[in-house]
């Protein structure tokens, strides 16, 4: 007996008697349903929150530099410079965990434009994977710096959305020069907004600059004094002991000017930057990156086993972990209700094959005299049992899914269709119907075909 | 050679610690193209031995010969073969599947071993049968809205899908009134007349008896050929309603 014959008998079989069919079903069109809309909704808030946390930077790591200790003291992290931006490249390119790093360099002075000026929180020199690692490659208008800028030290620069609103009011930057410590930097682009970060602090309130020109054209030191504004006060470029006092030797040649020296910068050779930023590629591969990024630091820094690190590694791994875990229970939860109602409706299709087998007993005796084995008998129960799952299946995913659509229509929550949900549902189903069909088949085909064909 | 041979065949039923003979050593032999008559008062076995003939039940002991073939001890999956292949079953209260077409419920036996007819050969096989039993026009009707004897010859239709040699009639015309018993045994008559094949009808009433050229009785689990049998065969047409041979033959 072919299987699509098997499938067909099933079917008439049933069409015979639609409303039952259609009752029986209904305990699976509902255990379905609710397994995919729970998957559906559960996996979009998973994902939902996976990509708050990943634009607040969840897979970022902080490499720090190290601690200067004296006698004893020490100056807490940041104190010494070991970081260059050639350590970001090697763990680019040695560390598979890692997706992206890019070096930063920290300012804080004013900024200026026009009649108005304005202190950004942040002024971070860093080169365009920036952008990529803190999940804000979607500008509000024009375009980030590039690779070019970087490496020619170019006064351009990137401001956030507070930072605009602050010097320009409503008109637009693009193409405007600001002034930062007299350097003039022209603007190319505007961040989208961010909001604040867990700690509250406002996260848009930012000037972006390729790091070569923070660091050579604005600060021309690192993170020992990030305050350029109090360090320029003090005014510390003139020697004066040097006037009282003239050197021996006489100068060969003439002294270049500040504005001239910063002009034109020295090639980088070698240049301590003030943090090292790096993504790792997933939440899950963090503890990967953290390990590969140690041994490369300390083997590119030449420390031997057993002395201490001289750069630390900051993660937000335990935020991240406590969020998709308290989803993951969440969905575990609700599979775990949909799971029951799925198994109610099974048992509720078991409880209608048996009045089926018992009412159609006369029916099995004559398919038994006309040379149905009892495997076929079997078989036809079971695909009939099946037929129903599978249908009522379908039906299921589609109100699930429906469902779902709804709830992201009216209630705004995220959902994200969930195709090993789909698969998971029509095996789900498919298999209740053949657990829970098979005994009333089983049944069936056990009958006797003279019992079954006097039964009244 | 005899398409059915029966030696000693006996059947004990056991209800709980007690047996209870039903056939009590059964030889019987049937040729190809008969069409046979099996009578008994209810209680005389003629359904066990029925079943047994069917290969829906097995003997106790005895052997079964059909065709040249021992299908007394089969397993029941190849009983199952046997009945597909080699009967048609006639039932008294015709057991078709409800609110299925005529043509449907004609081509149900094909499902089960015609695996290579494709679907439309096997309805094509039930429309000609169909038409064979009269029912060109009733081809999608279902049970419900057939009247007894139409119901009764697609029932027949069904027993002749698979072209069996051997027909199986239990009580055909129990539930029809005496015309339309007429029309069924008639077409009976036909196809044991036209197409060779055997028939064996099952009865307690000498008038459906009547149409058969061979009348097999059983009385307590035996066989009484002769006497009865002819006494019958020399009764007068069904019209007498003092003839003896009716008023025993009614007894059942």
């Amino acid at each position: 007996m072919k299987v699509y014959r098997t499938a067909r008998t099933a079917m008439t079989a049933l069409r015979r008697n639609p409303m039952r069919a259609l009752l029986t079903t209904l305990g699976i069109v509902i255990g379905v349903g609710a397994v995919i809309a729970m998957m559906e909704i559960g996996t979009g808030s998973s994902a939902a929150i996976q990509k708050t946390i990943a634009t607040m930077g969840a897979n970022v790591l902080l490499i720090l530099p190290g601690t200067a200790a004296s006698g004893g003291v020490s100056f807490g992290a940041g104190s010494v410079t070991t970081l260059t931006p050639q350590d970001g490249e090697a763990i680019l390119r040695d560390s598979p965990a890692v997706r992206n790093v890019a070096p930063i360099v920290r300012a804080r002075t004013q900024v200026v434009y026009g009649n108005r000026n304005w202190v950004p929180q942040q002024m971070t020199g860093t080169t365009p994977e920036f952008l990529d690692i803190r999940d804000w490659a979607s500008l509000a208008e024009g375009d980030a710096f590039t690779e070019r800028d970087v490496l020619n030290a170019n006064k351009v620069c990137l401001i956030g959305r507070t930072l605009a609103r602050e010097l320009f009011q409503g008109e637009s930057p693009i193409g405007r020069e600001i002034r930062v410590k007299n350097v003039s930097f022209r603007v190319v682009g505007v961040l989208s907004a961010k909001g604040a970060n867990m700690m509250g602090s406002d996260q848009d309130d930012i000037l972006l600059t390729p790091w070569t020109t923070l660091k050579y054209r604005v600060t021309g030191s690192t993170l020992s004094n990030p305050n350029q504004s109090a360090a320029s006060s003090t005014g510390s470029s003139v020697n004066t002991l040097n006037k009282l006092y003239p050197g021996s030797a006489p100068e060969l040649y003439p002294k270049q000017s500040e504005t001239q020296a910063a002009n034109t910068p020295l090639p980088v050779r070698f240049a301590n930057i003030d943090q090292l930023l790096a993504a790792a590629r997933s939440p899950e591969e963090i503890p990967a990156a953290i390990q590969q990024i140690t041994e490369i630091l300390r083997e590119r820094h030449r420390i031997r086993t057993g002395e201490p690190d001289d750069f630390t590694i900051r993660d937000m791994t335990e935020m991240t972990n406590t969020l998709t875990s308290t989803t993951r229970l969440m969905t575990n939860l609700l599979l775990c209700v949909a799971m029951i109602s799925l198994v109610v409706g099974g048992v509720g299709i078991m409880n209608i094959m048996l009045v089926s087998v018992t009412e159609r007993t006369r029916e099995i005796g004559l398919r038994m005299a006309v040379g149905a084995r009892a495997r076929d008998i079997l078989r036809q129960f079971l695909v009939e049992a099946v037929v129903l799952c599978l249908v009522g299946g379908a039906a299921g995913i589609l109100l699930g899914h429906g469902g779902s659509r709804l709830v992201e229509l009216l209630l705004r929550w995220p959902v994200a269709t969930s195709l090993p949900a789909i698969a998971a549902a029509v095996l789900v189903s498919a298999s209740v119907g053949i657990i829970f069909g098979f005994y009333p088949a089983w049944k069936a085909s056990r009958l006797d075909p003279i019992d079954a064909l006097r039964y009244e | 050679m005899e398409l059915i041979e029966l030696h000693d065949i006996c059947k004990t039923y056991h209800l709980g610690d007690i047996a209870v003979p039903v056939l009590k050593g059964v030889s019987l032999k049937i040729a190809r193209g008969e069409m046979v008559a099996l009578m008994g008062a209810s209680g005389s076995g003629k359904s066990t031995l029925m079943n047994i003939l069917g290969c829906l039940d097995r003997p106790t002991s005895g052997e079964y010969w059909l065709d040249g073939r021992d299908v007394s001890t089969l397993s029941a999956d190849e009983r199952a073969q046997v009945r597909n292949h080699s009967f048609g079953f006639v039932f008294q209260n015709f057991n078709l599947l409800p609110r299925t077409s005529a043509l449907e419920n004609v081509a149900m036996p094909l499902s089960y071993t015609a695996g290579h007819l494709s679907e439309r050969q096997a309805r094509n096989q039930a429309r000609k049968v169909l038409e064979q039993v009269g029912l060109t026009d009733r081809l999608n009707h279902e049970p419900s809205q057939l009247s007894g004897g139409q119901q009764q010859r697609v029932a027949i239709a069904r027993a002749l899908v698979n072209n069996p040699p051997l027909i199986f009639a239990d009580e055909p015309t129990g539930n029809l009134d005496s015309r339309t018993s007429e029309d069924v045994l008639d077409m009976f008559e036909q196809l044991n007349g036209r197409d060779g094949i055997t028939i064996i009808i099952v009865t307690h009433d000498a008038l459906v008896a009547r149409h058969a050229r061979r009348v097999i009785h059983i009385h307590d689990g035996l066989i009484v050929e002769g006497a009865y049998a002819a006494g019958i065969e020399a009764a007068p047409r069904p019209s007498d309603p003092a003839s003896p041979a009716a008023e025993l033959g009614g007894g059942g």
